[in-house]
């Protein structure tokens, strides 16, 4: 028995890539279970092993965690990506709930109708550009320093990463006019855990697909 | 002397009634600022006080927190109501994340048209009594303990209990079925600072109204119809 922390989900991003990355970033291995069925999902639903029927589920140090924020949450905690105190842990939290809120609008865009996705592709440049990024160039600026909370990196760097990323799948040019963001971005990706995920071969998945998105219809049900 | 936190939000319950119960529960006293014009909703945008122009914000302790779940997390650390360790506190936050996830269902009931809210209610209780109560229950069943983590007061015990009051508003006997629920619902509620927000006078607002639907949308601008989910 490995130990390792086993993630339970779909073949494919979805809300269990920032944990993915989390994991990653902190140097944790982990093993994945990928579900390709209903009938599985209803299987762990009648085990009990998802307290409120849903995924990700994460089974780590004995528990089977559900909520995306619990798990995330709880990783931070263990492996000191989550500030020295009360009030960095506050700064942590806010700019992951930014960034999230941000991620969300990419999250269901592989879902969108077809006639809808021009619009919502411009609602996430434009939230992207106007709302959230704005605000880290800003954080970075203002302290000068290379991470966005205590001068160390945290969860909150971790995750501005996956999100400017994800964004430059869907918008390439979204940096430009954030030479701070840029600068962000190249340093965090020659840290040696975060240089290790995106190589090939690591467990980062590919951006969302027309089967991904009919596996997580079939399995969850949704029209 | 610290000054107490200032809420700021529209004069109704939405994102910010979770924080309002988190804060009373505590004991901690708290003044709030009513959105009620676009004018002082412009200015306050303007002033960057509201790190993503949004509000819930919350000015404590030095800091102007904004994302309801950040705020809630802080004061849930400051006042010893998030376990005692690591663990406890991931219990308490995949808790919170079901009775967030089902008061979520509810957040926009205020603006459905009247049809909509037929639908949304029963569907919102329909995910209660077949999804979230039932796990709830369990986990009481389960320890045996008076309290959702550690035997101990927190501020899972405070959101499942205004999860219930919620539902309950919307179909009286919601806890038919969940007697361990219904025992804590009575034990949470006589606890002094919760009996005391539960009582008449106190910062707890009351159901949504046209009214409030009203000064939203005047101060957000928000015009567009509003689907359920």
């Amino acid at each position: 028995m490995s130990g390792k922390p086993r993630l339970t989900y779909v073949n494919g991003r979805g809300r269990m890539e920032s944990i993915r990355w989390l994991l990653s970033a902190a140097g944790v291995e982990f093993e994945e279970i990928f579900l390709e069925t209903r009938e599985q999902l209803l299987k762990l639903c009648q085990d009990g092993s998802l307290l409120f029927h849903q995924l990700p589920l994460v089974e780590i140090d004995g528990m089977k965690l559900v909520q995306c924020r619990a798990i995330l949450s709880y990783i931070a905690g263990k492996y000191n990506l989550y500030g020295k105190d009360l009030k960095e842990r506050a700064l942590i939290d806010m700019y992951v709930e930014g960034i999230s809120d941000l991620m969300q609008l990419i999250l269901v865009f592989p879902f969108s109708p077809p006639a809808a996705k021009e619009e919502n592709l411009a609602t996430i440049a434009e939230k992207a550009t106007e709302r959230y990024f704005p605000v880290f160039e800003k954080v970075l600026k203002q302290h000068g320093q290379d991470f966005l909370v205590g001068n160390r990196f945290s969860w909150a760097d971790v995750q501005l990463m996956e999100a400017i990323l994800a964004v430059e799948e869907k918008v390439p040019s979204v940096l430009s006019g954030f030479p701070q963001l840029q600068a962000f971005k190249t340093k965090m990706s020659n840290m040696p855990t975060i240089k290790k995920f995106l190589q090939p071969g690591s467990p980062r998945k590919p951006p969302p697909d027309e089967h991904y998105v009919a596996t997580v219809k079939k399995i969850f049900k949704l029209n | 002397m610290a000054a107490k936190p200032v809420l700021y939000y529209f004069n109704g319950r939405g994102k910010m009634e979770s924080i309002r119960w988190l804060l009373a529960a505590a004991g901690v006293e708290f003044e709030e600022v009513f959105l009620e014009t676009r004018e002082q909703y412009e200015k306050l945008l303007q002033s960057g006080i509201l790190m993503f122009q949004q509000v819930p914000m919350v000015e404590i302790d030095g800091m102007k927190l904004v994302q309801t779940r950040a705020i809630l997390n802080y004061i849930a650390g400051k006042y010893n109501l998030y376990g005692k360790d690591l663990k406890e506190r991931a219990l308490i936050d995949m808790y919170v994340g079901g009775t967030d996830d089902l008061m979520g269902f509810l957040l926009s009931f205020p603006f459905l048209s009247a049809e909509d809210k037929v639908k949304q209610c029963a569907f919102v209780v329909e995910k209660a009594t077949s999804r979230y109560f039932p796990a709830y229950e369990k986990v009481l069943k389960d320890h045996g303990q008076d309290f959702l983590v550690g035997n101990r007061l927190s501020w899972a015990d405070i959101h499942l209990l205004e999860a219930i009051l919620m539902l309950e508003e919307k179909k009286s006997d919601a806890l038919s079925g969940f007697p361990l629920l219904q025992a804590f619902k009575k034990r949470i509620s006589s606890i002094p600072t919760i009996k005391k927000f539960l009582a008449p006078g106190s910062k707890r607002k009351p159901i949504s109204d046209d009214k409030y639907v009203e000064t939203v949308r005047r101060v957000l601008r928000m015009y567009y119809d509003v689907k359920p989910h």
